[in-house]
């Protein structure tokens, strides 16, 4: 669109800025709440930010709020191993996949991409007793490994990186076939630098996936040494009859926005060629 | 450097088969041509003799080693694609080394290699660029390059210049004539575009649905055509074919519209009586003075071309049309009756039936 009138301008930057300060308003409140002390909440809700930040917020870190029995350092540390554990996982194993589908012919070939593809249609919360019931048996409750494993293999990724491949023309196959490289040449030396800007995409996806995960660390963590952060918010409401700490709850829930907010921001420029482009 | 040989070669997807059993004898250093229409198999000939498709029964051998088990690594070839398939992350320098460094050569030779052959292809600024910077000439050039470093015994080329334009074209089909006769390596090149069969090749494999049409080298598939196809496919315009009755002792033609028209010395007696088809260059008909005529043109459509002149038109009672092309720019208005005469020796009698040229028989 190509139209220019005044009134056409202000009327989008207006909805644009209506929708921002919709999106920014909670979290300018959490801003708000985890600067002043939980008296100074509970009493009148204060408009601007407090002088409290730097010892709220050191306190979440360091000592943890009463009776979760963990940092939120901790607990932070926890979250990024399993959305790194998870967002490494699914992509390598999601390359190796579609590599093995698009490149290699052996029987039921189609039979196990169908059988990948229709998994995409189970989320995690369908399947998830069995699941635990399998963990359970292999003993990896309460363990990074149980957080990471049962999320590893993403048939998204797997799909996305099979149609990345069929579009990698066969002729460069046959190039490094006469260039006198095999299928791992191929797959390190061709395939992954070709597919950097989709796996720099689905990173940023994945991660922020893995750190979000809520449902399935809450299942398999009794141990506050496996908190992870959104787990360690939770625990921090649930204190009966008391008074909920607010304003550490607060800072904790701002330093768990953090780690995804750097990511997205760090990576924005190879997300964006990702999504668009490819590199043939 | 090495001969190639194909004994009977054939090849079957699934149940059919698309190569019926080509045989040819590709000599040391010889330039080799495949020319054929789309779909007539030419591209699986040559990935056969590179080893990407597998040969159903026959063989191919590459010096004196019959290859048809081995990968096309070990066969020692090297190719250039349609597409020219470089590797698009890695800079031209890379591109060409690749193939080097997996074979574990030396830093110091790969290093040498490439510069030699980047100097021959002009290509040293443009070393440290990836290919997408590159123009089409340039990325086809880096193709050529990355076969130069590896010195091969064979080169293989698919349809290397269909996707440049006209010009650039022309000046790289005299780039790879010119690379060929510094470096004598045999080379086979598939190609629909006969200007670069007849230009590049010492020989020509001209491939119809599967068959060895012809063999031969350029001039001899253009002056002495095998069959109907290939007398049909090389020359542009298009040989004219004319489907008429030879007279009972086979020396002259029985046409309503041919006066006379005297065949080649000794006739075709064995066929005397019998249709066969006669074909006629467009190039090869000649303007002359009414009597001496063997035909009456009437002039439907002229192109001027510049250097010559196309004319299409009919002849006779059953109005057979006809193409002919006249040297220089000629103003013809349409239904100008022109008078034209052939040379005996620029006819090509075939076979109706199989389409096969019919030879002279000596008198």
């Amino acid at each position: 669109m190509v139209e220019h009138r005044p009134w056409l301008t202000f009327l989008t930057h207006a909805t644009l800025l209506l929708g921002m300060v919709i999106i920014v308003f909670p979290i300018y409140v959490t801003f708000v709440a985890s600067t002043h002390t939980l008296e100074e909440i509970a009493t009148r809700f204060p408009l601007l930010p407090g002088s409290h930040l730097v010892e709220n917020y050191l306190r979440a870190l360091s000592l943890g709020p009463r009776d979760v029995g963990s940092t939120v350092g901790q607990m932070m540390l926890n979250s990024l191993i399993m959305a790194l554990g998870i967002t490494f996982g699914k992509i390598a194993i999601s390359l190796l996949a579609a590599f093995a589908i698009v490149y290699f012919r052996f029987r039921f070939r189609l039979f196990f991409f169908w059988l990948i593809f229709i998994t995409l249609m189970l989320p995690v919360e369908v399947r998830i007793l069995p699941t635990y019931k399998v963990a359970a048996d292999l003993k990896i409750l309460n363990s990074y490994t149980g957080l990471i494993l049962p999320l590893i293999a993403s048939a998204t990724a797997t799909f996305l990186f099979r149609q990345f491949f069929m579009t990698v023309p066969d002729e460069l196959c046959e190039a490094l076939r006469i260039d006198g490289g095999g299928p791992i040449r191929f797959f390190f030396d061709i395939l992954l630098p070709m597919s950097r800007t989709s796996i720099a995409a689905l990173f940023v996806i994945l991660f922020i996936y893995g750190w979000n995960q809520y449902l399935w660390p809450l299942l398999i963590t009794t141990h506050e040494n496996y908190y992870t952060v959104l787990i360690g918010i939770k625990r921090m409401l649930d204190v009966g009859e008391g008074q909920a700490e607010w304003h550490i709850i607060m800072a904790s829930t701002m330093l768990a926005m953090i780690p995804p907010v750097l990511v997205v921001l760090f990576m924005q420029k190879q997300f964006i060629r990702g999504m668009t482009e490819t590199e043939k | 450097m090495a001969a190639v040989s194909l004994k009977n070669v054939t090849k079957k997807f699934g149940k059919t088969e698309v190569i019926h059993g080509v045989s040819c004898d590709i000599r040391d250093g010889e330039f080799v041509v495949i020319l054929g229409p789309s779909g007539c198999g030419k591209s699986t000939l040559l990935r056969m003799v590179a080893g990407l498709e597998e040969v159903t029964s026959g063989e191919v051998s590459i010096g004196d080693r019959v290859v048809n088990r081995l990968e096309p690594a070990e066969r020692d070839i090297a190719m250039v694609f349609q597409n020219y398939a470089l590797y698009p992350h890695m800079t031209v320098y890379n591109n060409m080394a690749y193939g080097l460094k997996i074979r574990g050569m030396s830093k110091t030779e790969i290093e040498k290699r490439v510069l030699r052959a980047a100097r021959i292809l002009e290509l040293t600024e443009f070393l440290n660029r990836r290919p997408r910077e590159l123009s089409g000439g340039q990325r086809q050039r880096v193709a050529m390059g990355r076969c130069i470093v590896r010195q091969p015994k064979v080169f293989l080329f698919d349809e290397p210049l269909s996707n440049l334009d006209a010009k650039l074209r022309v000046q790289m089909r005299l780039e790879i004539r010119k690379l060929h006769e510094d470096l004598k390596v045999t080379s086979i090149y598939v190609t629909h575009d006969q200007v670069e069969a007849m230009t590049l090749g010492d020989r020509l494999i001209v491939m119809d649905q599967g068959y060895a049409a012809q063999i031969g080298t350029p001039l001899e598939v253009y002056e002495k055509p095998a069959t109907t196809f290939v007398a049909g496919f090389i020359g542009s315009p298009s040989m004219n074919f004319l489907t008429l009755r030879l007279s009972a002792d086979g020396r002259m033609v029985d046409h309503s519209g041919i006066t006379h028209l005297p065949l080649p010395e000794g006739g075709f007696p064995r066929h005397g009586g019998r249709e066969v088809v006669l074909g006629i260059r467009p190039e090869h008909f000649e303007f002359t003075a009414e009597e001496e005529g063997i035909m009456l043109l009437h002039v439907d459509h002229v192109e001027i071309l510049g250097a010559d002149t196309l004319v299409y038109g009919h002849f006779g009672e059953d109005k057979t049309s006809l193409t002919i092309r006249l040297p220089a720019v000629h103003h013809l208005d349409k239904n100008t009756v022109l008078p034209l005469r052939v040379l005996s020796k620029n006819l090509h009698v075939f076979d109706k039936e199989s389409g096969h040229r019919i030879p002279l028989s000596m008198p």
